[in-house]
């Protein structure tokens, strides 16, 4: 009798558990379709969450409808930083699970090809990837964030463009113009020193440190590099403890030792967030932010730390070169764009659909539904773009100032590694570190992630 | 399974004839039988433990990692990884400052407060006992990000309630001093194991002895010292044996610290989580794990030696 009841348990058991794998499964002929972005309701990138929620879902729900197909699709949000992000969709990926169509940084394309995590999309919908029409409005750079091995392997979702934000009331406190223009990195520090006499408690805020990950070497050091003349990558080999690295980590040694930035802001695990919050709280002078930072945080409608009076407060420079033509190919300005992918995942039951809700939600009239009402963004298509940047000042500045000027980061695998070795010898430098020492530091780290000293150009 | 546990009478009852030899078969089952009731119990500790285990093991010997071509074709690189941590300087930063948290934050923070509190309470009754256990559980039952959150907001350098109760604004806790702040956050947090556990050995402690030795003259002290620690020490060590292994595989002060600033509380869990999954490095991190299972099997060792001698 015991033996029995074990039995019973056990088969009771068993039926719960085929019970729920089964339940995933979904029935009948409709056809489940997740889409995944890191983006909130009320939290990270609430105006994108909110898009595609209540816009892309019933729409293409509706649209396939027409067609005779029953779709329903889920939206799945996250509202993380981006490397927890990246961590939560690797290990999805690893599993074989994840949403049907995701979103990935440009730079994450590189190492989730080499790893099988994405696949090139002609091998996962066949002919209609390559003949979507959108690729006709899709500007040659921007095609390369999507590109691994001259394989397109997602569809680009816009690209950006980073400036120098700076307060105006705490400038004309300081005495300094309203449409200043830095055009040396010493102009940027004597604005700093007279933002510092006049009480502003945060003169300038270069991102630095491990803590804000990616955003310490988009809006950090890598547009410094450039505007030293100095490049990660240069025609497959790296760069080590090179001048232009050590010129950019001696403006860090200048902001954060000089007392002109808050050394600490860089050391917190939510430093990025609290730069923004103090920035929007009038705390902070001069802060280097891409795009994102004026749509998605100080956005008066629905950003992280909006600011009622962002577009009469808050005014935007051209990072400048060290001096005057001393940036890469020899530019008196310069900047570093970046931008994100969608793709489908291959471990989609549909990926043709999967391909369908991913190019609709970049179609010409999506685009536009999504930039409607002070959302604008740079979107990859230059149709688009042309419409709507047309009212919004600092997207238009960036569209016609920025993007001509600016550079990529290494499409490789790798970089991310890289990058991460490059944030560290801005904490060392932010930390009170000597520049050659950090540089130093950084060369020897880099031998061990490139394969050795002959992947590296002697400085 | 429950109910198929709760029924041993119906089966002493079947089995009449074997209860009678009373030998090592106690609940008379015979070998295949007793082997049939295990068996679930094995099979759920071999796919769920030692097959893990085993995993990370093998991952420890391969270059294994989180993104790229090595997530996709790992390489068999023998000792590397082990080799790589023990020369690696960070990993024996981390190690040390697993062992201050340990020391600090469970033998000297949870078990001198636990066990004070569970002394000073011991005769008590009433509602100022049942106001403070209410407070110290509580602190152990809520869930780790809750509590987290409300840390970060009491030790906020610009708006934490700390700050301003101190008049100290601006004063960075977690920054200058992360351990610190960690160590005492962890003690807070976790007492209320130690003062349970301790509250209850207290109540097996004759008090005929505790009289008698106070009608000796003993000072409170060595009442102590020669009546209740005697009486108590395997529950002392047991509780030490536990907190310490939990403490040391501990994972909550990353949503305090993140590890940070520049890895100054960067604690052997926190270690394991960045190298491995936030930098992708996952042979090196299952290398790293490797070590640290060793380093609890030591600790556990250690303390159960110490139990056994107990006369």
């Amino acid at each position: 009798m015991a033996l029995r009841k074990v039995a019973a348990v056990i088969a009771v058991v068993g039926i719960g558990l085929t019970a729920c794998g089964q339940s995933s499964g979904g029935g009948g002929d409709t056809i489940e379709l997740t889409i995944a972005q890191n983006a909130i309701a009320g939290g990270k990138n609430a105006a994108a969450a909110n898009f595609v929620a209540n816009w892309v879902v019933p729409q293409f729900e509706a649209a396939q409808k027409a067609k005779g197909k029953d779709v329903k699709v889920k939206f799945v949000p996250s509202g993380v930083d981006d490397e927890q992000y990246k961590t939560k969709l690797s290990l999805d990926l690893k599993s074989g699970k994840g949403a049907d169509v995701i979103d990935i940084d440009g730079i994450w394309a590189g190492e989730f090809a080499e790893a099988g995590y994405i696949k090139p999309l002609a091998d996962l919908v066949g002919a209609e990837a390559d003949g979507w029409s959108g690729w006709a409005q899709i500007p040659e750079s921007v095609q390369g964030l999507a590109t691994y091995n001259g394989k397109k392997y997602a569809l680009p979702i816009g690209t950006d463009g980073r400036v120098l934000y700076f307060n105006k009331t705490l400038f004309q406190k300081a005495g300094l113009p309203a449409d200043w223009q830095p055009k040396s990195w010493q102009e940027v520090l004597d604005a700093g020193t007279k933002l510092k006499s006049a009480g502003v408690p945060v003169p300038i805020q270069i991102n630095a440190g491990t803590a804000m990950g990616e955003a310490t070497s988009m809006q950090g050091v890598l547009p410094l590099l450039a505007g030293a003349g100095g490049e990660v990558q240069k025609d497959g080999k790296w760069t080590g403890a090179s001048q232009p690295l050590k010129d950019a980590l001696g403006l860090y040694q200048k902001i954060y030792g000089g007392g002109l930035g808050d050394p600490q802001l860089q050391q917190e695990a939510k430093g990025r967030d609290k730069s923004f919050q103090q920035f929007a709280e009038g705390k902070i002078g001069i802060l280097m932010e891409g795009d994102y930072f004026w749509r998605g945080v100080i956005n008066p409608k629905d950003g992280v730390a909006p600011m009622a009076d962002r577009d009469q407060t808050v005014g935007y420079a051209l990072i400048p070169a060290m001096e005057p033509g001393k940036g890469i190919r020899g530019q008196d300005f310069v900047s570093m764009s970046g931008g994100a992918l969608r793709t489908i995942n291959p471990n989609s039951k549909h990926p043709k659909e999967a391909f369908e809700l991913l190019t609709f939600t970049l179609s010409p009239e999506a685009l536009k539904e999504e930039t409607k009402g002070g959302n604008v963004r740079i979107t990859p298509r230059t149709d688009v773009n042309k419409e709507i940047l047309a009212g919004e000042p600092l997207l238009t500045f960036i569209s016609d100032k920025v993007l001509p000027l600016t550079a990529f980061r290494p499409p490789v695998a790798v970089y991310p590694q890289v990058s991460v070795a490059l944030q560290e010898a801005t904490a060392a430098v932010a930390g009170g570190t000597a520049p050659d020492q950090a540089a130093a530091a950084y060369q020897k780290k880099l031998e061990g992630i490139v394969g050795g000293a002959g992947n590296i150009i002697a400085p | 399974m429950a109910q198929a546990t709760s029924s041993p009478p119906e089966t002493l009852d079947e089995d009449a004839p074997a209860r009678r030899s009373y030998s090592s078969d106690a609940a008379g089952l015979g070998r295949l039988r007793a082997g049939v009731f295990v068996a679930p119990a094995l099979l759920l500790i071999a796919a769920f433990l030692v097959f893990p285990a085993l995993w990370v093991l093998y991952l420890g010997l391969t270059n294994y990692r989180l993104t790229g071509i090595a997530a996709a074709e790992p390489q068999f690189v023998g000792l590397d990884n082990f080799i790589d941590a023990v020369s690696n300087p960070v990993f024996w930063n981390s190690t040390w400052l697993t062992v201050q948290f340990v020391l600090g934050s469970a033998v000297i923070g949870q078990v001198g407060l636990g066990f004070t509190i569970a002394w000073l309470l011991r005769d008590r009754r009433g509602p100022l006992k049942r106001l403070v256990e209410g407070l110290v559980i509580l602190a152990w039952i809520l869930p780790s990000a809750v509590v987290s959150f409300l840390w970060v907001a009491l030790l906020d350098r610009d708006g934490g309630t700390l700050n301003a109760l101190l008049g100290l604004p601006g004063f960075a806790w977690l920054l200058d001093h992360p351990m610190l702040s960690i160590i005492i956050f962890n003690t807070w947090r976790g007492t209320a194991f130690s003062m349970m556990l301790y509250g209850a050995a207290l109540g097996n402690v004759p008090p005929s002895h505790l009289e008698s030795a106070r009608l000796a003259g003993a000072s409170g002290w060595q009442q102590l010292r020669d009546v209740v620690f005697p009486h108590i020490r395997g529950h002392i060590l047991t509780n030490l044996l536990l907190i310490s292994l939990w403490t040391f595989n501990d994972f909550t002060p990353f949503m305090i610290t993140a590890g940070g600033p520049d890895g100054k509380s960067e604690i052997l869990a926190v270690h394991v989580y960045k190298v491995a999954l936030q930098s992708g490095e996952l042979g090196y991190g299952a290398a790293v794990s490797t070590v640290i299972l060793l380093i609890n099997l030591v600790v556990a060792v250690f303390y159960l030696r110490l139990l056994r001698s107990k006369k």
